[in-house]
């Protein structure tokens, strides 16, 4: 039985059938979607009363996404936690700054890779929450639940990624 | 349902049981090859559909016992009215931002779980600070582009005009038959 969790993969049927379920018991254990994007906002917002309480507070979209930590905020530590144990447990843990395939195009330079992934990290949060949730708060629990906001966004999150994933390895990745 | 609302509103509850999900979140997506950049960055080149696979499983399985829960009584829908000018051009911007990272949020912290320093140091500080650039020129969005081009309906049921078992049917008979093409095409 512990052998199931020490296997590097799972198939992706499985494991993706596993969080259909954990998304609905999120909808029934805290009555709402399990999210991801939400912690980040909540996270920031936090720093930003570390640093500023006064400002922080009379933020509109902080009154709105309440900083504190609660069922939302504790996602994140527990994706990271999660997949930490998953990883340790298959022996695929490691550390490292350059993906392989990254590095087959873009080289193995450490600076690159993260001031893309920053850039990527800055368009992800800013696109998440202009759209109002992510791939799992969209893409999975918005689904389940029919909202058509929810496909259409997932089918954007998609038709962006695509096209610029083609530009950067079909294009940039071509001629350099 | 009292002990559910009992639960709903227990803070420590709360946090405890977040955290929670949030582990098993986290190690369903390891498992599931999520969490790792090459499995992401090639769905969006479509030469691997792993990730693919592994959300169409979820909504595959969560719809039915979502439209049970909802039925009994234990959970409440909580979809949202939309518009173009928030989930179309967000959801570009996102899309975007999915590729040069090649993680999402959720997968970002997965990766940096997994030992991925550029998710930990690039991703994850970089989505801190998208958020909090998008807090800081929300309210010149919020009565603006975000409210421009309102979708015209909240579900798929009340767009279609069909009753909802009858949606469920059809969207669980297309994702089943697109993952059967998948695996047909061996993809």
């Amino acid at each position: 039985m512990i052998g199931i969790f020490q296997d590097a993969a799972w198939s992706p049927y499985i494991a993706g059938a596993g969080i259909g379920v954990l998304s609905c018991l999120s909808l029934v254990l805290a009555d709402r979607p399990l999210g991801c994007s939400t912690a980040f906002v909540k996270a920031r917002g936090l720093i930003g009363r570390f640093v500023d309480t006064g400002k922080t507070d009379t933020m509109e979209y902080y009154r709105e996404i309440v900083p504190q930590v609660d069922w939302a905020f504790m996602i994140i530590p527990g994706v990271v936690i999660g997949a930490f144990l998953s990883s340790s447990l298959s022996g695929t843990f490691h550390l490292s700054w350059v993906p392989s395939l990254w590095a087959t195009v873009f080289g193995n330079s450490a600076i690159l890779r993260l001031l893309a992934a920053l850039a990527g990290g800055i368009l992800l949060g800013f696109g998440a929450r202009w759209a109002g949730g992510c791939t799992s708060g969209h893409g999975i629990s918005g689904s389940i639940q029919l909202s058509l906001a929810s496909m259409i966004t997932a089918a954007c999150f998609f038709a962006g990624g695509i096209a610029v994933a083609m530009i950067l390895y079909r294009v940039i990745g071509v001629i350099l | 349902m009292t002990s559910l609302a009992a639960i709903r509103g227990s803070r420590h509850a709360q946090i405890v049981l977040g955290l929670l999900v949030g582990i098993c979140f986290g190690f369903l997506l390891q498992k599931g090859g999520a969490t790792d950049y090459g499995v992401i960055e090639s769905q969006l080149l479509l030469t691997d559909f792993t990730v693919l696979k592994l959300m169409l499983s979820a909504v595959i399985v969560g719809m039915v016992l979502f439209a049970v829960l909802k039925h009994f009584g234990y959970a409440n829908l909580h979809a949202a009215d939309g518009t173009a000018g928030s989930n179309i051009v967000g959801g570009l911007i996102f899309g975007a931002g999915f590729a040069l990272l090649g993680y999402c949020p959720g997968t970002v912290a997965g990766a940096a779980g997994t030992g991925a320093l550029d998710a930990l140091f690039g991703g994850m500080i970089g989505t801190l600070i998208g958020v909090g650039l998008f807090a800081a020129v929300y309210p010149a969005l919020k009565n603006g582009i975000l409210a421009r081009g309102p979708f015209p309906a909240v579900t798929m049921p009340e767009l279609l005009r069909l009753p909802e078992w009858a949606v469920i049917v059809i969207l669980e008979a297309g994702m089943i038959g697109f993952l059967l093409v998948l695996e047909y095409a061996g993809l």
